[in-house]
């Protein structure tokens, strides 16, 4: 267990390294290099998980919660103090596993999709400050630790969706990022210094007597706390970063906006799941609505969109929103009575992480191949990349829910776990679990279906009216195939683990069973997902499809203006808060609070001024000065005698 | 009569040295400015053989009129037309200097006004040659040869720093 | 008759106050130096008094005494450094004699 603290500090080594003297050294070896303390560090991940899951249960029946270091860093007064430190429990080692093996898989194959980009060594250094924050968030041992890094994180999307900082769109598109995230940490801060006052400690394992006395404010500050998630997991209304996050090169998509840093949230909510359930349950409920509507939102969103990486960003907010329900319809930390939702909320973060860093992955390589995001330079593509195509077809499956692929067992457990909270919700998540498989299999054919742009283009070509060759399409290069095909493994077969087994909500070891009806009946909503998809987009769009377009052509207007969320958000910030708020603000700082300070300058200068010229270097003014002093200080002696 | 004559005699010395002092301090030449201060000092050495000290009187003479009036002639030859001195440049500081002199010479009138002075040692033998040598060179209590020791040293320093000044280069 | 101290303690601060007066006003080297050696003339008749009127040794005498003495080095010094101005600035006038301010 000793070795946990290597994870932390080979990602930072690595980015210290790469930040400071990376300019130096030539793209291989900044790629190389970045990429094998990658390496050695998912070594090491992996041993930590075989050896604490390998040394077994303890005598209650749990694995042990352990704490190989923690330090105080900040002692505030009091009982207070900020440690800093490595915890080691059955989530952090499974979050372990997930953050290295994706990294690793996004180092590799960014070895290949940046190849030959401007500041590739800085790309790297990003990506290993990005590993190191994430690691540090998921091992954090306090709440405040878990901020830090939560921060740092932050930070690390911020100046990796910014990478391209030459695009006015990536700069743009990071700030808002920033700035969203940035706003919900404010609550989740404010959240987190109300626990801390009114528990005197921040750490997650607080006892029973002291939770009791600050009970009132629980569901306050673990409400806070949730927005802050909320932020970083982009739930409704506050996902509006996500979208525009796909400026960023598309492995960096892969790793932050997909598989790790956006579960930030739902790692938040898990960790303080016990608190939640035991003192905050109408939060949790909360959570689940919150989660619920996300997900249908953001998966009609997904529908519409036309940038493949915006349809992969929109069902990642939806299959997050999963993850979030999920947590939020636990009533207990039973698993046999309502507390199902965190082991399967646990599980589909696992295998979403998988199999989104994979879609992502491979949209990066279709991007590579077509120069583009649109969907209007796709399709037809199955020929050309066959690799691609058939893991992403994998992924598609997964994501969809089709067993035997890994995303059907986690999202069954998620739909049970729903339904025995209640019927409603169950079916409506079943609903969106459809629409997923919908807009998935809508998103495969446009890319590798029907016709094929290069052909149209090469055919023009050939009876001359366009002048300029096509070009065509290939696969991408085995350094970028490899990580594909190593995720849709895992894909296929991560749904196998018995992943009860490790984690659930009360530690104690759960069976994975299938319930028969909610089984067959999520496979037969998938189904139908997948044969609607297939009828309307598998040649181009058929007859049919134009149809509904044009029926519905409002709705689809809006769906694909995301319902103009952006526009509303734009509204309550450009119009309400800068001219209500920040417009008196501006003006008080400026006239008030500089006023004063200029002010208080200009008394100075002009006392200055006054002053200046009694140093003349005149030594006849010198003595006059002199003389009036002594005459001064005798009339106050006389006075005084 | 005989009772008055010092009283008139000491009268009209401070008249006189007052106006010269007056005069040295406002004529715009600078030759004549020399000749008024050297009025002054003589008549200070007046003063000194009033109370009695006739050595004193008699330094007075030799070392301020006889050496350092005689210097100021020397540099006002030298350096000739530079020597003329347009007094008073500006109102104000004309007014300032009237101002902080008068002011100054008030309070301090005041001062004396005020305070009662134990004042009736006066000797009218004089101090004789013997008792100021003893003192100058005496070691012994209020006798002060480390000072005229210190004071050579002084004027020797003065002596070379003055010609390594005031030498051509 | 007996002149008394007072006397000569108003007379020499008349004199020391006209050489603060020209100080102030005069604006040549060598009148300056004339002024400062009426305000030392002054304090030398002021340490006399004092010793002749109120003390039995002859601290003030002495005091005079060097004091005169004094006075002459420092002119010396004056006038040396006031030729070395000139001849440098081919002027004693402290209007033109700003250089040491900074």
């Amino acid at each position: 267990m000793e070795l946990a603290i290597y994870i932390l500090a080979l990602p930072l080594l690595s980015f210290l390294i790469l930040g400071l003297v990376g300019k130096n050294l030539s793209h291989k070896v900044a790629g190389i290099l970045g990429t094998l303390s990658l390496m050695v560090c998912t070594v090491i991940a992996y041993s930590v998980a075989v050896t604490y899951f390998g040394a077994g249960r303890s005598e209650d029946g749990l694995f042990p919660t352990l704490m190989p270091y923690n330090y105080t860093w900040l002692p505030l007064g009091g009982n207070l103090s900020i440690d800093m430190g490595v915890l080691i429990d059955p989530i952090s080692v499974m979050m372990l596993v997930v953050i290295t093996t994706v990294s690793l898989m996004v180092h590799i194959y960014s070895l290949g999709y940046m190849k030959g980009e401007k500041g590739f060594q800085r790309y790297y250094a990003f990506l290993s400050l990005f590993t190191f924050s994430m690691l540090g968030l998921v091992v954090a041992t306090n709440i405040f630790q878990m901020y830090v890094f939560w921060e740092l994180v932050g930070v690390s999307s911020y100046l990796l969706i910014g990478f391209y900082y030459t695009k006015p769109a990536a700069i743009a598109a990071s700030k808002k990022a920033f700035i969203v995230t940035r706003f919900a940490d404010l609550f989740f801060l404010i959240g987190i210094l109300i626990y801390g006052y009114y528990t005197q400690d921040f750490s997650f394992t607080i006892n029973e007597s002291i939770l009791l006395s600050a009970s009132a404010v629980l569901p306050l500050a673990l409400g806070l706390m949730f927005v802050g998630g909320a932020g970083k997991s982009a739930m409704f209304p506050l996902h509006i970063w996500l979208p525009d996050a796909m400026e960023g090169p598309t492995p960096v998509s892969a790793l932050i906006h997909a598989a790790t840093m956006v579960v930030a949230g739902v790692y938040l909510v898990a960790r303080m799941f016990p608190l939640f359930v035991g003192y905050a349950p109408e939060t949790l409920s909360m959570i689940a609505y919150v989660g619920a509507f996300t997900a249908l939102y953001a998966a009609v969103v997904a529908c519409v969109q036309t940038d493949i990486k915006r349809v992969l960003a929109f069902s990642t907010i939806s299959q997050i929103a999963f993850m979030m329900v999920a947590l939020g319809v636990c009533t207990s930390t039973d698993p046999h009575k309502g507390g199902l939702g965190y082991m399967a909320s646990m599980f589909h973060l696992f295998t979403h992480a998988m199999f989104k860093g994979l879609l992502f992955l491979g949209a990066g390589a279709i991007i590579h191949a077509v120069h583009s995001n649109e969907k209007e330079h796709m399709g037809g593509l199955r020929k050309y990349m066959p690799i691609t195509h058939i893991t992403f077809l994998v992924a598609c499956l997964a994501i969809a829910g089709i067993p035997p692929f890994s995303g059907f067992f986690s999202k069954d457990e998620i739909l049970t776990a729903c339904y025995d909270y209640s019927v409603i919700m169950g079916m409506f998540m079943s609903i969106v679990a459809a629409l997923t498989a919908f807009y998935m299999f809508r998103l495969y054919y446009l890319i590798f279906w029907g016709k094929s742009l290069y052909e149209e283009q090469l055919n023009s070509y050939n009876s001359g009216i366009i002048k300029e060759k096509p070009h065509k399409p290939h696969e991408a290069p085995i350094c970028m195939t490899a990580p594909l095909v190593i995720l849709a493994t895992i894909t296929c077969f991560a749904g196998f683990i018995p992943f009860g087994e490790f984690i659930s909500s009360n530690g104690h070891a759960y069976e994975i069973h299938l319930r028969t009806e909610v089984a067959i009946s999520s496979i037969l909503f998938a189904i139908a997902g997948i044969v609607i998809a297939t009828i309307m987009y598998k040649s181009g769009e058929s007859k049919l499809t134009k149809a509904i377009n044009q029926s519905c052509k409002g709705f689809i207007k809006a769906a694909y203006r995301r319902f103009y969320m952006d526009e509303l958000w734009m509204f309550i910030t450009k119009k309400i808060i800068f001219n209500c708020i920040s417009r008196p603000i501006a003006w008080f700082d400026k006239k008030v609070i500089d006023g004063s300070m200029d002010m208080l300058a200009t008394i100075t200068q002009r006392l200055a001024d006054f002053v200046r010229p009694m140093q003349s270097g005149n030594i006849q003014s010198y003595s006059v000065w002199f003389l009036s002093g002594t005459l001064a200080l005798v009339l106050i002696l006389l006075y005084l005698m | 009569m005989e009772h008055y004559t010092s009283i008139i005699i000491f009268s009209v010395l401070s008249l006189l040295m007052i106006a010269a002092a007056i005069a040295a301090v406002t004529s715009s030449k600078i030759m004549r400015a020399t000749t008024y201060l050297l009025f002054v000092l003589f008549g200070t050495a007046g003063l000194y053989f009033s109370m009695f000290y006739t050595f004193l009187g008699a330094t007075q003479i030799t070392v301020y009129a006889g050496g350092i009036v005689v210097l100021f002639v020397f540099v006002i030859l030298l350096i000739g037309k530079g020597s003329i001195d347009v007094t008073h440049t500006s109102k104000l500081r004309y007014m300032a200097g009237v101002l902080a002199s008068m002011s100054g010479l008030a309070i301090t009138l005041y001062i004396i006004k005020t305070t009662h002075f134990i004042a009736d040692k006066l000797d009218p033998n004089g101090v004789s040659m013997r008792t100021l040598g003893k003192t100058i060179m005496g070691t012994d209590k209020y006798n002060f040869v480390l000072t005229f020791e210190v004071l050579s040293i002084l004027l020797l320093a003065c002596m070379v720093g003055a010609i390594l000044i005031a030498r051509k280069k | 008759m007996i002149i008394p101290a007072e006397y000569y303690l108003v007379l020499s601060a008349v004199l020391f106050f006209i050489g603060v007066f020209g100080f102030f006003t005069r604006r040549n080297l060598v009148s300056l130096l004339i002024s400062t050696e009426l305000m030392l003339n002054a304090v030398d008749i002021n340490f006399a008094v004092f010793n002749a009127y109120c003390y039995d040794h002859l601290e003030g005498y002495i005091f005079t005494l060097f004091g005169i003495g004094i006075a002459a080095a420092e002119t010396a010094v004056a006038i040396a450094i006031i030729i070395n101005v000139y001849r440098n600035m081919k002027t004693i006038h402290i209007k033109n004699l700003r250089e040491l301010k900074d």
